[in-house]
């Protein structure tokens, strides 16, 4: 995903959002959430998805719980509790239904976005 | 269409209208043009359980006909109103009242009478029988000048009445012919050991007593002379010795009666008469009446099948097997429990300390059951009387069942043996195989089989053993009974729970890395988070707390379908002053909140955007409200009514207790909501009988009702203790609490969590008041540390600038979520639907 001649946006400092957890962003008008999460392997890893969670029809996914679902990394939507892949962006309940994803990463202690 | 056929069904009693359910039941009744005649004012309520009435005086309790049963039906009922005469010419039945009607068939339900010996006196006032709501109302009254009262008769309905007597505060006699109580169901051994069990509950027990005359006493309304030359003084008298069926009619008709009283019925239930039918206790079949309501419901169920041409069944006499309850004393008999059969065996075992009796008999050749006594301990009634009735070949050494085992293990039945036929539960006749298709259909636990097959709600005797036909068969079908919370802990809640106690665990991570695997997930956290905060009552938002916070939790209100939240502050009791209603007005005016009152008793804001929450929650803190807890899976509200403080019926300050109880409980993390009610007299206003803990205040003090449950499927609560004191009642609402606290599932209301318990409300009361397990002053002191260390979630949260933050909706803007749209009705704003979208501005 993350090209070189990409360009970074700053979003944020890295406290800003708390470990295990999402936060949103307002970014190219869009409701981007964002998620700081500890992997299987203790490194620390970033994701960012839509913020519109497409069950509820409501900008509530940042404020979903993170975890793991067998290997994979995922987001619970807070209201009817659907799994989306944080990696990929897939409903893990409806393959058919997914979010879109975007490119994040830590810049020293600054948290950016990529078109 | 063909005319209809016309039924008569004479009596209303259990019986008689359990013939009409049954009729319903065969999709036929509309054949038929149905009249019932019923000689009591009332319609047909539960006899077996009259002595309930007793709990609330009310006929609601015991009532059996649903609302509307007769009308929706076309069922014409004549209550108050009995059948005098049977013309079997004219065919046409006549009342009392003088009503005619004809008909093709009848069934002849008019039951029993009480039998009362021609003792000279018994006619005297303040002489009773045990049988109607209008006995129980008569001797209720006499009770309130009298001070002493005996029963005559000491089998099972004799000890009944006696109950009766001592719940109304009369020092209670218990008069009886026999050498011991109980002499039909029970022998000496086991007729002993109920005496003496009866005795030191404060009744006086009289055996081999003929009472030969009843007169004036001298420091008591009778004087009651016996054939020993003994005498009794008491102020009331109940006669219970025994029933006589209520032939009167059918006698009078001509139908064939057998030689001691009885109308003669076949096996399909038919009398002499081929358009007359007998059910109940007014039938004679082989020459027996038999006084229990399930050969009743057979007799009941047959007649339908054959007058239908539904069904094939037939009564093919009753087993008369019987467990029951006499004032907390489990009493059982099985079969042939005097061991009259040729060449039968027995084997005894007797435990004074415990008080516990328990006899088998067994065939000559050790190989069969025949039948059984126990009393004080009838845990193994259910498997024996599978023994019995299924003629299963006992082990080698039978006394092995009935032999308490040294190392714990159970020496039962092996349920897998029991053939699909066998009737597990014999209250609602449910078989092995109804539990099996139950479990086929989908039901994996205790609860889901007693919904949808009804099993072990009677009595209950029978729930061990459907418990262990319900695991076995989820094994066999390859149901792995998996009871791990998710993915990431093998353990129940209930285990996690110990660990996180036993090891003073504090955080998910250390939780996860000592005992889980994964990152967690959307149900370990929340989960994890709750039992932190049941056992050390740690701020929600803590650091090391915030990121297991289901969303609810984390922006403390509840998320409403467009993301915006509830605001729903504490209102203790639902009492609430002027100028704070004055308050909660305003701040919803100026934050354009949806306000609605709800059940519970308080005002809910609806409509609040994350980043509104603290300023709205910093108007509410300082003019004194608190939060509550409306979003958490925590104590919700104590409902009231106005108590003796304003009613004129009130007896007790429910006002009072209900802001006391609230604000001890208020913030009590728990593994689903609570809710509790107190109401200031048996009226109830309060509803207090669908709630967790429901409290009703009685001339003595209050009386605790627990696990009942509105929402989905509602479940009346259970009388656990009565005539409380406050400091009584709130060690048993600690106790009770800590306990499901400790012990439920995850999301397990305390009505589920109760009926999915051995032992039921029976073992609840033996470790909340009785401290069977020696856990009361563990559980006190961990609610107390919870009560000690309560802080307003909200308070706290708005005194912290770090904590604030984090409600914006945006971590890089100050702009608010556009897709947030309200429109309005009724003068107030909701979500805009999509269709409304476009119009409206947010």
């Amino acid at each position: 995903m993350t090209t070189t001649d990409q360009q970074w946006f700053d979003i944020c400092n890295i406290d800003d959002i708390l470990p295990s957890m999402g936060r949103c962003a307002l970014f190219n008008e869009q409701q981007v959430a964002i998620f700081r999460v500890v992997d299987q392997s203790g490194k620390e890893q970033f994701f960012a998805i839509d913020n519109f969670c497409p069950f509820s029809e409501s900008n509530t996914l940042s404020r979903g719980l993170t975890g793991s679902i067998t290997d994979k990394i995922v987001v619970a939507s807070p209201l009817y509790k659907q799994h989306f892949d944080l990696t990929t962006g897939i409903c893990l309940e409806d393959e058919s239904v997914s979010v879109n994803t975007y490119p994040v990463r830590l810049n020293g202690s600054t948290v950016q976005l990529a078109a | 269409m063909s005319p209809k056929i016309k039924l008569v069904v004479i009596g209303n009693g259990p019986v008689g209208h359990n013939f009409l359910e049954y009729l319903v039941e065969t999709g036929k009744a509309d054949e038929y043009q149905v009249t019932v005649f019923g000689e009591e004012p009332l319609p047909a309520y539960d006899r077996v359980h009259l002595t309930s009435w007793f709990k609330n005086q009310s006929v609601d309790d015991i009532n059996m006909v649903s609302e509307g049963f007769y009308p929706s039906n076309n069922f014409t009922l004549h209550s108050g109103d009995k059948v005098t005469k049977i013309d079997r010419f004219k065919r046409v039945v006549t009342s009392e009242a003088g009503l005619e009607v004809s008909y093709d068939k009848i069934i002849l339900a008019t039951g029993s009478f009480p039998f009362v010996p021609p003792v000279p006196g018994h006619d005297r006032d303040n002489v009773f029988v045990y049988r109607t709501i209008d006995d129980l109302e008569k001797i209720t009254a006499a009770a309130k000048t009298g001070k002493v009262g005996a029963v005559i008769g000491g089998g099972l309905l004799g000890l009944e009445a006696a109950k009766a007597l001592m719940d109304l505060d009369l020092k209670t006699h218990v008069i009886e012919f026999a050498p011991r109580l109980m002499a039909v169901q029970v022998d000496d051994g086991g007729g002993n050991m109920l005496c003496k069990k009866i005795q030191d509950l404060g009744v006086s027990v009289h055996t081999q007593k003929n009472t030969q005359n009843i007169g004036d006493g001298d420091t008591a309304f009778h004087k009651m002379s016996f054939a020993d030359g003994q005498e009794l003084e008491t102020d009331i008298i109940v006669f219970s010795a025994g029933i006589r069926p209520r032939d009167e009619l059918a006698r009078q008709t001509g139908l064939g009666m057998g030689a001691r009283g009885g109308v003669v019925i076949n096996n399909n239930c038919l009398t002499s008469d081929n358009d007359i039918y007998a059910i109940g206790e007014v039938a004679l079949w082989d020459n027996k009446i038999y006084g229990l309501i399930a050969p009743g419901n057979a007799m009941a169920k047959a007649a339908v099948d054959h007058l239908t041409e539904t069904g094939t069944s037939e009564f093919a006499g009753a087993d008369m097997s019987t467990k029951l309850k006499l004032m907390g004393v489990d009493v059982a008999s099985i079969g042939d429990a005097h061991g009259t059969t040729p060449n039968s065996r027995s084997y005894t075992y007797v435990n004074d300390r415990e008080e516990v009796y328990k006899k088998i008999v067994v065939s000559e050749d050790d190989k069969y059951l025949l039948g059984a006594v126990l009393i004080g301990d009838a845990a193994e009634y259910g498997s024996l009387l599978q023994f019995m009735l299924n003629k299963m070949e006992l082990p080698s050494e039978p006394e092995g069942l009935i032999l308490p085992s040294l190392d714990g293990s159970s020496s039962g039945i092996g349920v897998d043996a029991l053939p699909d036929s066998a009737v597990l539960c014999s209250c609602m006749n449910v078989s092995k195989a109804d539990v099996i298709n139950a479990v086929e259909a989908g039901a994996t636990d205790m609860a889901a089989i007693k919904s949808c097959t009804k099993a072990a709600t009677g009595c209950g005797g029978c729930t061990a053993l459907v418990t262990q036909v319900l695991n076995c068969e989820l094994e066999k079908q390859g149901v792995e009974v998996n009871t791990d919370l998710c993915e990431h802990f093998a353990y129940t809640r209930q285990d996690l729970y110990n660990i996180i106690r036993v090891e003073q665990i504090k955080s998910f991570e250390e939780l996860l890395e000592k005992h889980g695997t994964g990152l967690g997930c959307d149900i370990c956290k929340p989960t994890t988070a709750n039992i932190l905060a049941s056992c050390w009552n740690d701020h929600v938002l803590d650091s090391n707390l915030q990121g297991l916070q289901d969303t609810n939790d984390y922006f403390m209100g509840n998320m409403q379908k467009d993301g915006t939240y509830s605001v729903v502050p504490r209102v203790p009791g639902g009492e609430i002053t002027a100028d704070k209603l004055i308050v909660l007005g305003e701040v919803a005016k100026k934050y354009k909140l949806y306000t609605k009152i709800t059940g519970g008793q308080r005002v809910d804001l609806f409509g609040a955007r994350s980043e509104q929450l603290p300023d709205i929650w910093r108007e509410l803190v300082d003019a004194g409200f608190e939060t509550g807890h409306a979003y958490g899976k925590s104590l919700r509200t104590v409902k009231s009514c106005v108590g003796s403080t304003w009613c004129r019926y009130g007896v007790q300050d429910s006002m009072a207790l209900s802001i006391l109880l609230e604000n001890r409980y208020k913030g009590l993390r728990s593994p689903h909501k609570l809710k509790m009610a107190v109401s200031g007299c048996t009226r109830e206003c309060a509803e207090a009988q669908s709630k967790d803990v429901g409290i009703i205040a009685t001339e003595n003090g209050w009386n605790m009702y627990v696990c009942g449950n509105g929402g989905m499927k509602p479940r009346h609560a259970d009388l656990f203790a009565s005539d409380l004191t406050d400091v009584e009642l709130i060690k048993y609402i600690d106790r009770f609490y800590m306990f499901y606290v400790r012990t439920a599932d995850r999301l397990q209301r305390t009505s589920v969590w109760m009926d999915n318990m051995e032992g039921g409300l029976e073992y609840l009361k033996s470790v909340i008041i009785d401290d069977k397990l020696g856990l009361a002053a563990e559980l006190e002191q961990e609610m107390s540390t919870v009560v000690d260390t309560y802080q307003c979630e909200w308070k706290t949260t708005i005194e912290d600038p770090e904590k604030m933050k984090r409600f914006s909706h945006f971590v890089n803007s100050k702009l608010h979520d556009e897709n947030v749209i309200f429109t309005t009705e009724r003068e107030q704003i909701r979500p805009a639907l999509t269709s409304e979208r476009t119009s409206e501005t947010a």
